[in-house]
């Protein structure tokens, strides 16, 4: 059946094409466990407060990934490449954005040393 | 290719595939710049999340178990949307209602613990104006929020749209499978909300 409709669209983009309720359930559970996880870490106290936001964000990143496939579908389909470029663009923006304005606001703290 | 065995009309869908998969790759380009947008207000909450100007802080006004009920609800309507996507492509317009029903109310009670929240929250004094990090904070939840609010009202859209004819067509399917990325990316983000905003304010 998902045969069929994948034909009818024609192309793998993300969001169809190689779903099933498997994976959906694959992609939950990993995500349960994952997230589970990140609150367990700050909710338990078991490590230093730095470390935790090592955890956390480590955490994070690798549900965004298991999201990104399993829930988006985003596969290696030569069809789908500008998806993925895209992708890969809107993230360094992102990077680009977060990290530059810490980067200047902090600076910025310290030459009016109001830190 | 094979589509042409199984779809009677294959001519038909090929004329289709050329229109209807620049809509779904235009959704997906506007999904990046909407990332972008949560990327700028992630980047404020950042600077902003230790100008407290005396008032509380995240440790004194978040509510951890909320937060980690608000997470598995909008987790599990990605799944359940899934599984409404999955039932559209099978055809299956009982089992599609039916999913999309559970998708809609987990996410209404989502939104509606996030409403609460909010209000507890002003009520309190404790609203945007008390402080830069809570000006950060609402701006960039209830940005996440107003997305939420407006993939409730598109889900109850695509759902009603499925009673009429046009149910199943290559277009209906397309405006399916670009709200499904719309979703599955609200709750991309909310990933982000939960540990960058709450579990780091929290430690």
């Amino acid at each position: 059946m998902s045969n069929a409709h994948h034909s009818a669209m024609g192309h793998d983009e993300p969001g169809e094409g190689h779903a099933s309720y498997g994976s959906y359930m694959i992609g939950f559970f990993l995500s349960l466990i994952l997230t589970a996880g990140a609150f367990a870490a700050v909710m338990v106290h078991a490590m230093s407060p730095s470390t935790t936001i090592a955890v956390i964000s480590v955490l994070a990143i690798v549900q965004v990934f298991v999201h990104v496939v399993y829930f988006l579908h985003m596969n290696t389909d030569p069809e789908t490449t500008w998806n993925r470029l895209a992708f890969a663009f809107a993230i360094l923006v992102v990077l680009i954005v977060v990290f530059g304005f810490l980067f200047v606001m902090h600076d910025t703290a310290m030459h009016m040393m109001s830190r | 290719m094979a589509h042409q065995a199984i779809t009677p009309a294959g001519s038909a869908h090929d004329e289709h595939e050329h229109h209807e998969t620049p809509v779904v790759f235009g959704f997906w380009i506007y999904l990046m710049t909407d990332c972008v947008l949560f990327g700028t207000l992630f980047a404020v909450f950042a600077v902003m999340r230790n100008q407290f100007a005396g008032g509380p802080t995240g440790k004194e006004l978040f509510d951890l178990q909320g937060v980690g009920l608000e997470t598995l609800i909008l987790l599990l309507s990605s799944i359940t949307f899934g599984f409404g996507a999955l039932s559209a492509q099978a055809k299956k317009h009982g089992l599609f209602i039916f999913w999309l029903a559970v998708t809609f109310l987990l996410g209404l009670s989502f939104v509606g613990m996030e409403i609460r929240e909010f209000s507890h929250m002003v009520a309190e004094g404790n609203g945007p104006d008390r402080s830069a990090f809570l000006s950060a904070f609402f701006t960039l939840v209830s940005t996440h929020g107003l997305h939420v609010t407006c993939g409730l009202i598109w889900i109850a859209v695509v759902a009603l749209q499925s009673f009429g004819s046009q149910a199943w067509t290559p277009r209906f399917m397309s405006k399916l499978t670009c709200l499904s990325l719309f979703w599955h990316f609200l709750d991309i983000v909310w990933i982000c909300v939960f540990t960058f905003v709450y579990l780091m304010s929290v430690i």
